[in-house]
């Protein structure tokens, strides 16, 4: 505990860049996710048989991604992008690329969840396909979407803290310190501070799914992985 | 491409092919602790899967543990382990096999979970036992199911036992952690070219054996994935 607390600075400093390099990657892995998912989705009742064949195609490749071992992918990113060693960009990337690999599943998931009746009669009520697509399906798919993202967003935290292995400076820093100092107070710290800002996030995540879906109650977290 | 051509080179090396630092042996040492964390996780998942499967009871502690233990960050786990056991394999395979057991219980409970009640009971009816129900009903049905679980917690364990060279245990991992550390960077991407092969291969291998569980459990169901 004291240890903790004259070190608070630097755990400060730490919790920030674990905060957002973990955040950016899950947000820019939905963001990437929810279009392709969608294409996926669009691509399933196609008329034509290859085009049918693409959308089982991208969802599999996609989960292939997710099959990259992290480490391998940390140290691989930096020739890849021709970015410094040391540049969080190698990592950041990088957990996008995992977000994205569980999202595009969760999007195609969350879509074939809504009843096919509800978006014919919605089509009969006269909506466009845009608007069906907006006031409709994507509210109707919201809760498992927000139950994928929600592992999502779990599972960057944590594996944000490999990066410290490659030199990217977060909270998995402290395990590799306190690995090299035989210190296991500064490692139990960062465990703390790593499962606390996933609860975080999740918490935050949980919030916002209740203020943009007040008509449902949440779906429970792990639904689909 | 220069850093291409120099990973190359490190490919054609011949002693990355021989000796205890090559590529045979420590591809060897990683499947072997693969091998021995996912039977020690085993050891604890299968009992306890195959109770709340068939059972139902303990189901939501089940549930809980498992997203509680998804948040738990690997590198923290083994470095804390390698601190209280000190040096040698125990640690490591402590770390692995804790963390791929989540994944094996929900792989077979929720495999059990999903056979139909109706056969279940179809089952007892014919005069099964509950062990007969549970051996010759459910964990055939649940096959496919148990398959993808031990199929993720095999992945699991092989990215993190290239984590685990920071800890001082063998295997691929090595290779990136040792390169690392003397920015020798045509080592650490043909090792991280290693593990990602073996990654997909053993990905790969898996979801056959699940195609194949699957034909098994309902021979209605084809061998070759096809788009209906």
């Amino acid at each position: 505990m004291n240890w903790a607390l004259t070190n608070y600075e630097r755990l400060l400093d730490l919790v920030w860049q674990h905060t957002w390099i973990s955040g950016s990657a899950i947000a820019l892995g939905f963001a990437l996710a929810l279009p392709v998912g969608w294409a996926a989705y669009a691509m399933k009742s196609s008329p034509h048989g290859a085009v049918r064949q693409l959308s089982g195609v991208t969802v599999s490749l996609s989960s292939v991604l997710y099959t990259i071992p992290s480490l391998p992918l940390f140290v691989i990113m930096p020739t890849i992008l021709g970015l410094g060693w040391l540049n969080p960009i190698n990592v950041l990337i990088a957990l996008v690329i995992y977000a994205f690999a569980i999202m595009v599943r969760g999007v195609v998931d969350a879509l074939n969840a809504v009843p096919p009746s509800v978006l014919d009669s919605a089509a009969a009520c006269g909506f466009s396909r845009g608007q069906r697509a907006i006031s409709v399906t994507l509210p109707l798919a919201g809760p498992v979407m927000l139950a994928a993202l929600r592992v999502v967003s779990v599972s960057t935290v944590s594996l944000l803290s490999i990066g410290a292995l490659v030199g990217v400076s977060n909270l998995g820093s402290l395990f590799t310190n306190g690995f090299n100092r035989n210190f296991p107070t500064e490692i139990l710290t960062g465990v703390v501070l790593t499962v606390a800002l996933a609860l975080v996030f999740d918490l935050l995540l949980v919030a916002a799914g209740r203020l943009l879906m007040p008509w449902n109650s949440v779906v429970s977290a792990g639904g689909s992985a | 491409m220069s850093l291409l051509e120099e990973t190359v080179a490190w490919f054609s090396e011949p002693a990355q092919w021989s000796g205890a630092t090559g590529i045979p042996w420590r591809l060897a040492q990683h499947i072997g602790y693969t091998a021995l964390a996912v039977a020690a996780a085993a050891l604890v998942a299968v009992p306890l899967g195959l109770y709340i499967g068939h059972t139902g009871r303990w189901r939501n502690l089940a549930v809980l543990s498992t997203g509680a233990l998804r948040a738990l960050p690997t590198l923290g786990l083994l470095t804390l382990l390698a601190l209280q056991l000190g040096i040698g394999l125990s640690a490591p395979i402590i770390a692995l096999a804790v963390l791929c057991v989540p994944p094996l219980l929900a792989g077979i409970y929720s495999g059990l979970e999903a056979v139909d009640p109706a056969t279940v009971d179809a089952a007892r009816a014919q005069g099964m036992t509950e062990a007969h129900v549970i051996l010759r009903v459910e964990l055939p049905l649940a096959m496919p199911l148990i398959i993808g679980g031990l199929r993720s917690a095999v992945l699991q364990v092989i990215a993190t036992a290239t984590v685990a060279a920071f800890i001082g245990v063998g295997g691929l991992g090595r290779y990136i952690i040792d390169g690392l550390a003397v920015s020798d960077t045509a080592r650490v991407l043909g090792g991280a070219v290693v593990v990602v092969i073996l990654a997909l291969v053993i990905d790969a291998l898996f979801a056959a054996a699940q195609r194949l569980s699957a034909h098994f459990a309902d021979p209605a169901t084809p061998t070759k994935e096809r788009h209906a």
